[in-house]
């Protein structure tokens, strides 16, 4: 496999991401980062070039090893709701501004219209379908319908992606500061920001107190 | 599918242990918290919404937009697009000839442009494609030739130009006028002129748009039986039912309207929009179905927003502070199309009636076409403009009279059960209350008077309708229907015409179906917005719901539960008085030891009376208003109150307003589920912050007409950092007409908390913000100016022994 290794433009920036290719725009000084970025040990270059067809990709979604296929171009979003009728994650700016696509890829929080479904191969993806545990609701979803932190509930996916990876990474007593940190990039526009707020102090406490 | 998955019931064992009735109250649900009755599917990420529907075939439409504000149309040629593979049809304004608009008065816009473009963004041809990509390359395919026009942007400029050349709207009568509105009651030159003082003042409200965090989405199918039927993200399934019928020339019982979960509306998603239509006739031509879902900046362009208002306003009152007349010149700039204009021009006017008394008032209002994306309702229509100017107004004659804003306020309200000049009938009315919440929770009194420069407290009141009082197509039916089936194994099944956008409308016939009926929420199933189901409803708009919806289910509800109660009296030998419906029981009153379960009580019921169903309906009583030529526009049966009370800390270096906290007051008649209603109020309160502070949809003249930012990024809506804490308080004084005593709570608690912002601003540092968003560089401006005044002695320094040293 290594050895017919080609290395794509579309490839190398999948690989090192786009960050650093900016940053290298930016000045001389980036140049010794991007050099490094390239070195041959980093695993992401031996990416192969793909497309224009659909072409085959392997994944673990909501638990469960799935390989499906998809076309280069397709984003996480299009991947999870056109091809898998995996619909919980909503489309609301396709640009990244809104926080309603969130999902979690290896328990980061990233926006599914920002990324390029090929680039979650290998990886552990979690929508809002995957939060409840054999079927049983997650207490902050729980906590999300005991205190009406929703009201049209369409930007609700976003919202409990936010609050689960803010919960399962903090250590100690969950400050309110943190989770207005965690949702910061989540529009509703119904206004129930200080509910969340609520329903995550209330799912902390549940679980603190295990 | 993976999310499809059964899964045990979210409820917990103990809900039903949690509800078991207290005999000793009056009501059992009603006022209680309830749990929305769609929240878990919605949690779970499995309701599907318009958007998550996907049919066997299934086509994806797009729409080409118009780059021009004002353009001809020459010629269309889509031969290229429909020459590319996996096109499948292309349709254009030749296809729908037949003009439209949500009130039947002001037809004046077509499905797609027929001869002209009228703004950026206006449709001229929709495709249906094997997927959007290819439905996007198509559009770039299709050849339109325009011949450009002068474009206005600028209402009064519009206005001023009378000749056919330049009318923006192919179906306008009067050139660019959309509507002119001019009613005076009482004599207001003379109650202005004896006045003592005469506050006058000049108000611009910059337009505001919804941003529902959904964007529209329209499904539709031809089904094998040949009806029609759409999936579409509407708040009013009714008049896109009927619109569909009169545009695709088709009787309407061959036409099905399914309203799925919607993700926020807020009023823009209130009439029919060029992607139903389109999908519609695609899926006709195509035999396929076909969906359609707009890109944000689509929804942007769309738009339906709130009007930008020019407003002037004269108020005259006595030394004592009371309102002796109030005179208001307006202008509304309404975009390329009517859509609700017609109300919104009256609303302007007729809305500020109360809770102020005025022993006069004269409004004249004017809508101009311009060439824009068009202005129709958003939460709060038409209102919350005029209510930010005369809001702004009362708190500059408290300053000159020396007179607290409260206690101003106070003194001008017009109290329950009384006319209104305007001759609208107010019921109940908990005003008073509301100022006295806000005052006491915020510390007013004793902290108003030593806030230092900087910091402040700003007050203002409003009111609101529950509902308007007549249909927008003139009939004498009810304006809600509701029917309701009990069944054998105790559940309850509601079948409600109206739109449940998020408000929790479902969850309030929920409420009143179990209190009635001694159901739990969870036995009780609303079916709502199918045309094909449910009995016409007019929709979510005016904040009707409650109100309307509501006494249309109560009756059914009663009518059951009579039936229900006799039969079980009947088998215990008692009165039927005493038989109890509640906790998923029937019991004896006077000895709750004995009872049976819902569903035994119900089949007893279905043994003696058949098939359990009921039907209830609502019509509005007529005596709400005057006799004049538009005295039915803003009628209302029931009046929402409320008093909103902002504390801000301005930064007078970098004008930066920074609000800390909203204290809002709101009388909602009676709250059904008081965790629904406090959301609502805080909601809208946080929707008029962010006009207040952030957003401006603004179509740039220097850019051709080109919306300034149609994006998530650029048109700012508050994110949580933004928010400030929000206080809500539910006050209650029950109006006869309302279910429970029920009237509104999710549009009247937008008003006032704009003029309350700006108030606190004046009492912070001095300046009045006279238009919204109150932006950095306005309050700077604003500030620069003052400090000229005062040093050129001309006003005397704002809280001078209150400041920091440094800035004396």
């Amino acid at each position: 496999m290594t050895g017919a290794t080609k290395l794509t433009r579309r490839g190398l920036l999948r690989g090192f991401g786009a960050a650093p290719v900016i940053a290298s725009c930016a000045g001389p000084s980036s140049g010794e980062a991007a050099a490094e970025a390239v070195s041959p040990a980093d695993p992401l270059i031996d990416a192969v070039a793909i497309g224009p067809g659909l072409a085959p990709l392997d994944l673990r979604l909501n638990g469960a090893a799935r390989t499906v296929e998809a076309a280069p171009q397709a984003t996480l979003l299009a991947l999870l709701r056109d091809q898998l009728a995996i619909t919980g994650t909503k489309e609301v700016c396709d640009r990244g501004a809104c926080g309603a696509c969130n999902v979690l890829i290896d328990g980061e929080v990233r926006s599914a219209c920002m990324t390029l479904a090929h680039d979650v191969a290998g990886r552990e993806v979690t929508t809002v379908e995957g939060l409840a545990t054999s079927g049983a609701p997650s207490p902050l979803q729980r906590a999300f319908v005991e205190l009406d932190a929703l009201q049209c509930g369409y930007c609700t996916s976003g919202m409990l992606i936010s609050c689960s990876a803010l919960l399962s990474r903090a250590r100690g007593p969950l400050s309110r500061a943190q989770i207005q940190g965690a949702i910061a990039g989540n529009l509703c526009r119904c206004g129930c920001y200080e509910q969340v707020i609520a329903a995550t102090l209330s799912a902390a406490g549940e679980r603190s107190a295990l | 599918m993976a999310a499809d998955t059964p899964t045990q019931s979210p409820e917990p064992a103990s809900a039903a242990e949690a509800e078991r009735p207290d005999l000793t109250r009056e009501t059992w649900q009603i006022g209680k918290v309830h749990r929305k009755v769609d929240a878990m599917e919605r949690m779970r990420g499995v309701a599907r919404y318009t958007d998550d529907l996907k049919l066997p075939g299934l086509l994806h439409a797009k729409i080409l937009r118009s780059p021009h504000a004002h353009a001809k149309i020459r010629r269309i040629d889509a031969s290229a697009a429909l020459a590319l593979p996996g096109v499948f049809a292309v349709v254009t304004g030749q296809d729908f000839k037949i003009p439209y608009g949500v009130i039947p008065w002001t037809p004046d816009e077509n499905a797609l442009a027929v001869h002209k473009v009228c703004h950026v963004g206006d449709g001229v041809a929709a495709v249906a494609a094997i997927d959007e990509d290819t439905a996007n390359a198509a559009l770039r395919a299709i050849v339109v030739d325009y011949e450009p026009l002068r474009a206005f942007f600028d209402p009064e400029e519009a206005l001023a130009t009378r000749d056919r050349e330049h009318t923006i709207n192919p179906y306008a009568r009067k050139g660019n006028l959309s509507k002119h509105v001019l009613l005076e009651f009482g004599d207001v030159d003379a109650q202005i002129a004896g006045a003592e003082l005469v506050v006058e003042g000049e108000y611009f409200f910059e337009g505001t748009t919804h941003g529902a965090i959904e964007p529209h989405c329209a499904l539709a199918q031809v089904e094998p039986n040949g009806v029609l039927t759409v999936w579409s993200a509407t708040q009013v399934s009714h008049y896109l039912h009927r619109e569909l019928a009169k545009v695709l020339e088709l009787p309407p019982h061959r036409i099905r309207v399914i309203q799925p979960p919607i993700g926020g509306a807020f009023g823009g998603k209130s009439e029919p929009f060029d992607l139903e239509f389109c999908v519609a006739k695609l899926a006709i031509k195509t035999g396929r179905p076909v969906k359609l879902l707009y890109t944000r900046e689509e929804v942007f362009y769309s738009h339906r927003g709130r009007h930008p208002m020019k407003m002037k306003y004269r108020t005259g009152f006595t030394a004592d502070g009371k309102i002796t007349g109030v005179d208001a010149r307006t202008i509304l700039d309404g975009g390329a199309y009517s859509s609700f204009g017609l109300v919104t021009t009256y609303y302007s006017g007729q809305l500020l009636c109360a809770p102020y008394r005025f022993p006069a008032y004269r409004f004249d209002s004017t809508r101009a076409y311009t060439n824009k994306p068009a202005c129709g309702p958003k939460r709060g229509h038409g209102s919350v403009q005029p209510r930010f100017a005369l809001e702004i107004q009362l708190d500059k004659a408290a300053v000159a009279l020396g007179i607290d804003p409260i206690e101003l306020r106070r003194r001008n309200d017009i109290g329950a059960d009384v006319a209104t000049v305007n001759e609208f009938r107010v019921g109940s009315n908990g005003f008073q209350e509301c100022l006295s919440r806000v005052e006491s929770a915020s510390g007013w009194r004793a902290r108003r008077p030593t806030l230092p420069f900087g910091q402040g407290l700003g007050v203002a009141g409003s009111t609101y309708i529950s509902g308007t009082n007549y249909p927008i197509y003139p009939n004498d039916m009810p304006q809600a229907a509701v029917q309701i089936c009990l069944d054998r194994s105790g559940r309850a099944r509601v079948f409600s015409g109206a739109n449940d956008i998020g408000q929790g409308s479902n969850t309030m016939l929920a409420v009143i179906v179990s209190e009635e009926l001694g159901v739990p929420l969870e036995d009780v199933r609303v079916l709502s917005a199918d045309t094909d189901l449910c009995p016409v409803d007019l929709g979510a708009y005016s904040s009707r719901i409650t109100l309307m919806v509501g006494n249309a289910c109560l009756e059914a509800a009663q009518r059951l539960r009579r039936r229900v109660c006799r039969s079980v009296a009947q088998r215990w030998q008692i009165p039927a008085n005493r038989v109890v419906l509640a906790g998923r029981m029937a019991l004896d009153r006077e000895d709750p030891a004995r009872n049976v379960s819902s569903a035994q009580a119900f089949q007893w019921a279905e043994a003696d009376h058949g098939l359990l169903g009921e039907v209830g309906s609502y019509n509005t009583p007529k005596d709400r208003h005057g006799d004049y030529r538009g005295g039915t526009i803003g009628a209302s049966p029931a009046y929402s109150f409320t008093a909103h009370l902002a504390e801000v800390d301005v930064d007078t270096e970098t004008g930066v307003v920074h609000v800390k906290k909203i204290w809002i007051a709101h009388d909602c008649g009676r709250a059904l589920s008081r965790k629904i209603v406090e959301g609502q109020i805080e909601g809208s309160t946080y929707m008029g912050f962010g006009e207040a502070l952030m957003e401006e949809h603004l179509i740039d003249p220097a850019h051709r007409g080109v919306h300034a930012g149609p994006s998530f990024l650029d048109y700012r809506m508050p994110t949580f950092l933004d928010t400030p804490e929000l206080h809500a308080m539910i006050v209650e004084a029950p109006d006869k007409n309302g279910p429970y005593g029920a009237k509104e709570a999710g549009e009247g608690p937008l008003h006032s908390s704009i003029p309350a912002i700006a108030n606190a601003i004046y009492d912070a540092v001095g300046v009045r913000l006279d238009r919204i968003p109150f932006s950095p560089p306005r309050v700077l401006a604003a500030l620069r100016e003052r400090a000229q005044l005062e040093e050129q002695g001309l006003v005397p320094a704002h809280k001078p022994d209150r400041r920091p040293r440094s800035a004396r």
